[in-house]
């Protein structure tokens, strides 16, 4: 069994960039494994521009996002597999705590080598020993099923990234007039990828008051095209036995229920479906770390390490981003914290760190991360939390005990954004003697 | 000239076929739809019961029993996922206690082997998520799970192995005497045959019809489900049914072969025999029930929901055999529950009466097994590496979510009869079936049907006729060259 | 004449009203920015957007190549555009940056791969 420093799970954006700041941060021994035939993930099939504004300044398609991390690997001679599926990751010690070969970290007995398991065409099946693990799996799309929209189960319903796939990297047309069920980013984004290859887009029902998406792929994906978003409406019925012959859509009250009376019917042969992601951690949860239920992700420390010592998350499986740049952004943390696990040094081999929980008031769904040893950040740590409804003129405020050691003021906050504050080293060293620091939304 | 025609390719028209197979007779299986087990026979719960719920003496009651003897063999010798898990029927008060102990008399009327009943300690200590209601349950050990796709293939694969034609995309509209036997009509031509066997499911009645004045009238009754992840699959162990009424079982919880939660049916009589749709009123009853016998359900873990008609004939009956006025006729109508249990021996007695009228010689070369699809997850990591080398393409992993490789897929494509469309490779190897339900891999299930079928990818279908996946090529539409946009 | 529209430049989405004398702006209103003013003077006088989609390869690792206009064109213009690439096909190897279709439908802006697509 070859044994590395690092393994990383997954070739996306936060494969890439965690990678790369792991070895920019001393690491040596790194492979990252790939499902797909290329490195890349998801921002392969975003071929539409906007990726990168604030990583590079410059607007990006994501094919060209996503080449400018795959020269960072190559330049640093990153070994990579493609076309390789991890199939199972286990801890020998969480198997058989007695072993001789647990390490104690942080006070938690922890084989000092996880066990990964992979398969592809070439090499068969084989296990990987791997030190520190970088969880960066991506996410994938809620299904239909998911859904319980009633009707029949014909063609021509997709969730909206299959269709972009099959757009995008196949140049294949899924159908000739749409309806697309969910306003997040790829089902808008989708809404122009359609119309542009020659499909007619009727509509975008989405059943909350606001659109999951931002603001932008509103007016340029919808807007510019003349397709009509319908908030506060859902898809009541799927028509067509075979192939997808229309859907009706209804108006739903404020507890998201149908109100009867207001169904329209649209004929069409495809609907679309963009309502979520979630976090894939299926992996995640073979090594008995414990998920987040807001994010259906990890919790994670100051250093986006899981309650496994020296397994690290970044990206969408970590929680769902909406920018790229962020994923890019956290996954370097995770990168450089991997490489300061294996070089043991600093405050990372001390478990006695002062560990200080983030708790959060009505409004906010979550934070990442959901614990903070202050003595182990950077001399900034950046918070990420998303609200749950929308907010106007209001104040994020992060206290300790009664003080209010940050605040920021916000004019509009939605769920589609994911908001972040940046507090330094230095304020939260100041509050290491507290327990909890508590994040607000506050009306000004 | 066919010795025997069968008209559909569910179960029973299947197990039909596979039996007669063993003789020298030349059969033909007609298939409205384009593969095996496209109607009532893949959308059920996938039960093999035990027998203690139809009437003693009825034609139900002996085969359900016969059924479930011989399902162990028949899943031995054709390879299909069977498990024997036992049912347990939960009783909720004490007044009801009457009933379950008649459930017990009459299964054991019915010939059902080690039936007992469990007092709630029993009953919590093989089932800890059992309703805090629950007083007591009847247990049937002999009950089980089969996947019922696994064996309708099986015993269409085995009956073609042994010589049986099918002929799929093919729908018969009428059947008439000719020359002592039977002209058979469909849109794709007509066959000539000394027998046919009437096994269409939902439409049986209207094939009876054709040929005798002793009308049978057929009410498909619907029934809708909910699938559950895998993580959720462990919630129960056994087939949790409640205390049987009117319209049928009531809603079961059960584990399914493949280690998902079922949770159904709901049971309404409606008109269309085509009415597969599920609708909000059957998904908030199963909601609702399914929580009656087992607590705290994830039902935020549902992948999917469907639904199927059952075949129920107004003398609520299995019907086989000759009507008296169609000699060389054989209906094998009114197939509703326990008919998955009872298809073995539904295809014994079948062609017992087949037999008894052509008298054929038994087949020397009968091929008795079938090798299943090979499932590399059951191999050690030696074996699987072996099977790897040899063939790469069990290296490739298609669906994630049921970790599928595209030996696999192709296994399944090259099976006879094989899959030709998504659906035909999900019911066969399972992938699509996962918690993502085909999101992920159909782009990939489709290049290999395209490859392996020599048809255009625009060509390929969801479950065939115009259920077509993709509409064509990028800009085909709404640019003529060089133009502006109409 | 009135013209609405929503401002992008931040998740507040602010609707804007330009008043238009002609074709003269003659009042912005709306916007709680200085940026909303700036993006509603150039929506109104000269939207432009950059557009992408794909075009065939033959010979490549992929059956298609995603493109894009090397800048933003006229928003009125993105249907001559894609129109353009209806019938285009490339040979592989694809390099980013490559020039697939130099001044598309006029608009005097080239159509470059966004993507490597290697020899099959």
């Amino acid at each position: 069994m070859n044994i590395y420093d690092i393994v990383i799970i997954g070739g996306g954006p936060a494969g890439l960039a965690a990678a790369a700041s792991a070895k920019d941060h001393g690491a040596d021994s790194i492979l990252i494994l790939e499902r797909d035939r290329e490195l890349g993930g998801i921002l392969n099939q975003c071929i539409h521009n906007g990726f990168g504004l604030h990583t590079f300044k410059e607007e990006l398609t994501g094919p060209e996002y996503a080449a400018r991390y795959i020269n960072l690997i190559k330049e640093r001679k990153i070994p990579y597999m493609l076309n390789t599926m991890v199939i199972d990751v286990s801890d020998p010690c969480r198997d058989d705590p007695d072993s001789s070969h647990c390490d104690a970290s942080d006070g938690i007995r922890v084989s000092p080598v996880r066990k990964i398991t992979a398969i592809n065409r070439t090499d068969g099946l084989f296990e990987i020993g791997a030190k520190a693990v970088i969880l960066a799996m991506g996410c994938r799309e809620r299904p239909r099923g998911a859904l319980n929209i009633p009707g029949y189960r014909p063609a021509g319903i997709f969730s909206a990234g299959t269709a972009q796939r099959l757009v995008n990297l196949e140049g294949y047309l899924p159908g000739r007039e749409a309806v697309i069920l969910g306003s997040g980013d790829i089902g808008l984004i989708m809404a122009r990828r359609l119309t542009l290859e020659g499909a007619k887009v009727k509509a975008v029902v989405e059943i909350m008051p606001y659109s999951g998406g931002l603001k932008r792929n509103i007016v340029q994906c919808l807007d510019d095209y003349g397709i009509p978003l319908k908030l506060n409406h859902t898809v009541i019925d799927i028509r067509g036995k075979e192939r997808v012959e229309g859907v009706t859509v209804a108006r739903v009250d404020e507890h998201r229920k149908p109100i009867p009376g207001t169904e329209e019917y649209y004929s069409c042969d495809t609907l679309l479906l963009s309502v979520g992601l979630i976090p894939e951690n299926e992996l995640t949860e073979k090594l008995g770390i414990r998920l987040n239920p807001a994010t259906h992700g990890p919790f994670v420390n100051e250093s986006l390490e899981t309650d496994s010592p020296g397994v690290f998350a970044c990206g969408n499986v970590l929680h769902v981003h909406d920018l790229v740049d962020y994923v890019s952004e956290e996954a370097s943390v995770a990168g450089k914290c991997a490489a300061d696990y294996i070089r043991r040094i600093g405050p990372l081999s001390d478990g006695n760190d002062p560990c200080i929980s983030v708790r959060f008031s009505d409004g906010i769904r979550y934070t990442v991360p959901s614990v903070i040893h202050p003595a182990r950040t950077d001399e900034t740590l950046t918070l990420r939390f998303r609200v749950d409804r929308v907010f106007r003129n209001c104040r994020i405020a992060l206290y300790s005990g009664e003080e209010r050691i940050f605040q920021k003021k916000r004019l509009v906050m939605s769920p589609g954004e994911m908001e972040e504050i940046r507090i330094s080293k230095q304020k939260l060293m100041q509050c290491s003697g507290h327990e909890a620091l508590t994040l607000k939304i506050e009306h000004i | 000239m066919y010795d025997v025609i069968i008209i559909g390719a569910g179960v029973s028209g299947a197990a039909i076929a596979r039996e007669l197979s063993r003789y020298e007779l030349n059969i033909c299986v007609l298939e409205r739809d384009e593969d095996v087990c496209c109607g009532t026979s893949k959308a059920n719960s996938g039960i093999v019961h035990a027998g203690y719920d139809a009437a003693s003496g009825t034609l139900m009651a002996s085969l359900n029993v016969r059924g479930n003897e011989l399902m162990e063999q028949l899943a031995q010798d054709l390879d299909f996922p069977f498990r024997r898990t036992g049912s347990l029927v939960i009783c909720r008060s004490p007044e009801d206690m009457p009933r379950l102990e008649e459930l017990k008399a009459r299964g054991i009327r019915n010939g059902v082997k080690d039936l007992s009943i469990l007092n709630r300690k029993e009953l919590t200590e093989m089932e800890p998520n059992i309703s805090d209601d629950a007083v007591a349950a009847l247990y049937a050990p002999s009950a089980g799970i089969v996947c019922p796709f696994g064996l309708n293939i099986a015993l269409a694969e085995n009956a073609a192995a042994n010589g049986v034609e099918f002929c799929f995309d093919t729908e018969v509209t009428g059947i008439t005497r000719a020359d002592g036997g039977w002209l058979v009509v469909s849109k794709q031509g007509n066959f000539r045959t000394k027998i046919v066997v009437n096994a269409a499911g939902v439409y049986a009645d209207r094939f009876h019809n054709m040929v005798s004045k002793n009308k049978i009238h057929i009410t498909p009754r619907k029934g809708e489900y909910c699938l559950l992840d895998r993580s959720a699959g462990a919630h129960v162990r056994h087939t949790i049914f409640t205390l049987p009424g009117k319209l049928g079982k009531g809603i079961l919880v059960t584990p399914t072969i493949h280690g998902n939660l079922l949770i159904g049916p709901t049971a309404s009589d409606i008109g269309d025999r085509e009415g597969t749709d599920t609708t909000c009123a059957g998904m908030e009853q199963i909601m609702k029930n399914a929580n009656l016998n087992v607590k705290n359900i994830p039902m935020n873990k549902v992948i999917t929901s469907f639904a199927g008609l059952r075949a129920h004939e107004d003398g609520h009956e299995f019907i086989i055999g000759e009507p008296e006025d169609a000699k060389g006729f054989i209906d094998c109508a009114g197939i509703e529950s326990p008919g998955l249990t009872a298809c073995p021996a539904i295809g014994e007695m079948a062609a017992g009466i087949i037999c008894g009228r052509l008298h054929p010689a038994q087949k020397t070369d009968f091929i008795a097994e079938r090798k299943g699809f090979l499932n590399p997850q059951t191999l050690t990591s030696e074996e699987r590496n072996r099977l790897i080398r040899r063939y790469p393409a069990y290296g490739n992993i298609i669906c994630r979510c049921e970790m599928i490789s595209e030996g696999e897929i192709i296994d399944a494509i090259r099976r006879s009869p094989g899959a030709r469309s998504l659906d035909g490779v999900k019911r066969r190897v399972r992938a699509g079936m996962g918690r993502c339900q085909s999101g992920f891999c159909m782009p990939g299930v489709m290049k290999i049907l395209s490859r392996e079928l020599g048809i255009p990818r625009t060509e390929i279908t969801k479950s065939g006729g115009n259920s077509r996946i993709i509409s064509g090529l990028n800009k085909e539409t709404g640019y003529p060259a060089g133009g502006d946009r109409p | 004449m009135e013209k609405h529209l929503t401002c992008i430049g931040c998740p507040l989405g602010c609707r804007i009203t330009v008043l238009l004398d002609g074709n003269e702006i003659a009042n912005i209103s709306g916007n709680t920015c200085k940026r909303g003013e700036e993006y509603a003077r150039r929506e109104i006088t000269a939207p432009v957007r950059t557009v992408t989609t794909t075009v065939r390869v033959t010979g490549g690792a992929s059956p298609v190549v995603s493109v894009k206009t090397k800048t933003d064109i006229p928003k009125d213009r993105i249907f001559d555009c894609i129109a353009c690439l209806k019938n285009i096909s490339v040979e592989a190897p694809v390099n980013i940056g490559d020039v697939i279709v130099k001044d598309v439908a006029g608009t005097g802006i080239d159509i470059i791969a966004t993507k490597e697509i290697p020899r099959r």
